[in-house]
């Protein structure tokens, strides 16, 4: 038996640790990378409430976790292009350094 | 039981994510973001939403993240340089971070007693419940990110291709 | 649950010990039966001078892996170098938890045949496939080689290629059957025998045509090995291992044939049933029923194995666009179209609401 807060606390555990990530690397596959930990955490949080609702009204809700699954599909989409991307970036200006990719023009 | 998994998981997730925090070499945190997002699973298992479980290793550590060590190892990305921009991200980043989790932790760990208990095996939705509400009553949605996922590849093709 | 915490897990961890020996010992077996095969295909003997019929041959080779010396190149990233291959190995292994060797049989309520029965066992499966790619990925790039890591970039790129037609070929079957369980699959293909597994009365035999290119793909396997071509890549990923590490990948290499053997039989050849249905008169001894079924199972996943090994003997390797374009373009279309025409079949037979 575990309370629903503790799953509550470490998603926000994860989602600030993501957001510090996401300030503090400098590398552009990191910065992604902490974009998919924050989404991680919220998806731990949707289903933690999807449960608390399905105990609350006394029989199983699954429509948290029907949210989940489009966060899903939206990351999968967004990991797509993203890396492209960056990719595209790479090839043009040789470097990860989000530093340095800082001009709007080539 | 339950407790002693859910320690032992969410221990791994905390670690996997400060790992990903203090690495400095791409690949390392790829890794351990795969950890994080592993031991989520293993969570939401223990949440009962055990379709979700087995899509987030097939999504998330199976697909999303061999992307990234596929790009990590196309581009050979080394070790990340410091640089002056980072110094003002230290300053604002980790006060902003603590205050976000002081804040968010503060908030359900007072309303603790409104929350319930997960016990194992409670309430547990199988993949038919699943699709029932997805198929049903958010079939619109669903074919909508269809086109969303086509719009993607498609971008992702002229994004990435090579110009002659 | 949590009374009975002690039990459980002594039973748990007894049931994976079991499996995983009899697991790695096929494992060995089955390379000895490659070689012998493909020695047999190739006008040779194979290995015949240790045991009677060159049958210990797998013990001395193992001996020799374990004996050899341990080499660390200097240029790799240690802990990678050293987690690749164990995470190989290890995928390997934890697939064949949710396979199911036998009919549902309980003694003082635990499954004998299985290691866990879960409702979504397929989907465990294709989740533990798909983080396997790592392994594979992680060494070739450690080991600080190019043909480590071309061989790497190729591996992950047509593994995350033929994962999706696999992953397409499968819903056929599970439409047909209306559960990821796998004991809910092989029952559906239980009572008419041969004409009710999904292969024959299914139609699914364009579905398990598809998982198999799609599963060779998957192990790198002839003919579509481009990620250890020796002709191009020396050995491809695992160029730069030697001794235990190198066995490592060997085993995982055979262990996931073995698994994709064992699902192939499960989803498409109705896994432990006999293939005469209920023509034969069925044994009432549950040892015989035990039995009977082992003996179907190990007979068909053993059937696969040598079609695995025969196409390995006969076909050329393909080259590296033809492969991308055949997953993509032929597989990946077909398996849509078999999914289309399935769900046509069974929506026009089931009763409308």
């Amino acid at each position: 038996m575990v309370p629903i807060a503790y799953y509550l606390v470490l998603s926000a555990i994860l989602f600030s640790i993501g957001v510090a990530a996401f300030l503090i690397k400098r590398n552009i596959i990191t910065v992604f990378m902490s974009i998919e930990l924050m989404l991680n955490a919220v998806n731990l949080a949707f289903i933690a409430f999807s449960r608390q609702w399905s105990q609350v009204t006394g029989h199983l809700q699954v429509n948290g976790q029907i949210f989940v699954f489009f966060v899903m599909v939206v990351a999968a989409a967004e990991a797509a292009v993203g890396l492209a991307i960056i990719i595209a970036v790479f090839r043009a200006r040789n470097t990860l350094n989000v530093d340095s990719i800082d001009l709007m023009k080539l | 039981m339950h407790l002693a998994l859910f320690i032992i998981f969410a221990g791994l997730c905390v670690a996997g994510a400060l790992n990903l925090l203090l690495q400095r070499h791409p690949i390392n945190s790829a890794l351990s973001l795969i950890v994080v997002m592993s031991s989520l699973a293993v969570l939401y298992l223990l949440l009962g939403a055990e379709f979700l479980a087995a899509a987030q290793v097939i999504v998330y550590s199976g697909a999303i993240m061999v992307l990234f060590t596929f790009v990590i190892m196309l581009l050979n990305a080394g070790k990340e340089e410091r640089t002056h921009g980072s110094k003002l991200a230290y300053i604002a980043g980790f006060p902003g971070a603590a205050a976000l989790l002081g804040l968010l932790a503060f908030i359900f760990i007072s309303r603790r007693s409104s929350f319930g208990q997960a016990r194992l095996g409670e309430y547990l939705a199988t993949t038919s419940d699943l699709s029932r509400v997805l198929f049903k009553d958010l079939l619109l949605p669903f074919e909508v990110t269809s086109v969303l996922i086509l719009i993607a590849i498609l971008g992702a093709v002229a994004l990435a291709r090579k110009e002659h | 649950m949590e009374t009975h915490l002690i039990p459980f897990l002594l039973i748990n961890l007894a049931k994976v010990i079991v499996v995983v020996v009899i697991f790695l010992m096929s494992v060995a077996y089955t390379v000895l039966l490659e070689r012998k095969l493909v020695g047999r295909i190739q006008n040779r003997w194979g290995p015949s001078r240790v045991g009677p019929f060159g049958l210990l041959q797998p013990l001395v080779d193992g001996a020799k892996l374990f004996l050899k010396e341990d080499l660390m190149p200097e240029a790799v990233y240690r802990p990678l170098y050293i987690l690749a291959p164990i995470i190989a190995l290890g995928c390997a292994l934890m697939s064949i938890s949710v396979v199911p060797f036998g009919s549902d049989i309980k003694w003082h309520g635990v499954q004998l045949f299985e290691i866990s029965d879960t409702n979504i066992g397929l989907l465990i499966l294709l989740g533990i496939t798909s983080v396997g790619v790592y392994g594979i990925a992680l060494s070739g790039w450690s080991s600080n080689n190019k043909y480590s890591l071309l061989g790497a970039l190729r591996a992950s790129a047509q593994v995350i290629s033929y994962e999706l037609a696999l992953g397409l070929s499968l819903v056929g079957v599970v439409l047909r059957s209306g559960s990821l369980r796998l004991r809910d699959i092989v029952g559906v293909q239980a009572t008419h025998g041969l004409l009710s597994w999904n292969f024959f009365g299914g139609f699914q035999f364009v579905a398990f045509f598809i998982y198999l290119m799609a599963a060779y793909a998957e192990t790198n396997r002839s003919p579509f090995d481009l990620p250890e071509a020796e002709s191009e890549l020396t050995a491809g990923y695992h160029t730069e291992y030697s001794s235990m590490k190198f066995a490592m990948f060997f085993m995982a290499e055979y262990g996931n044939m073995i698994t994709v053997g064992c699902v192939a039989t499960l989803l498409f050849f109705g896994g432990w049933t006999s293939p005469f249905g209920n023509l034969l008169p069925q044994p009432h001894n549950q040892i015989l029923i035990s039995l009977l079924s082992i003996f179907w199972f190990v007979i068909k996943v053993f059937g696969f194995l040598f079609l695995y090994i025969w196409v390995r003997g006969t076909l050329p390797r393909f080259r590296y666009d033809q492969l991308m374009g055949f997953g993509w373009k032929f597989l990946v279309p077909v398996a849509v179209a078999n999914i289309v025409v399935t769900s046509f079949c069974i929506g026009l037979r089931l009763p409308m609401q």
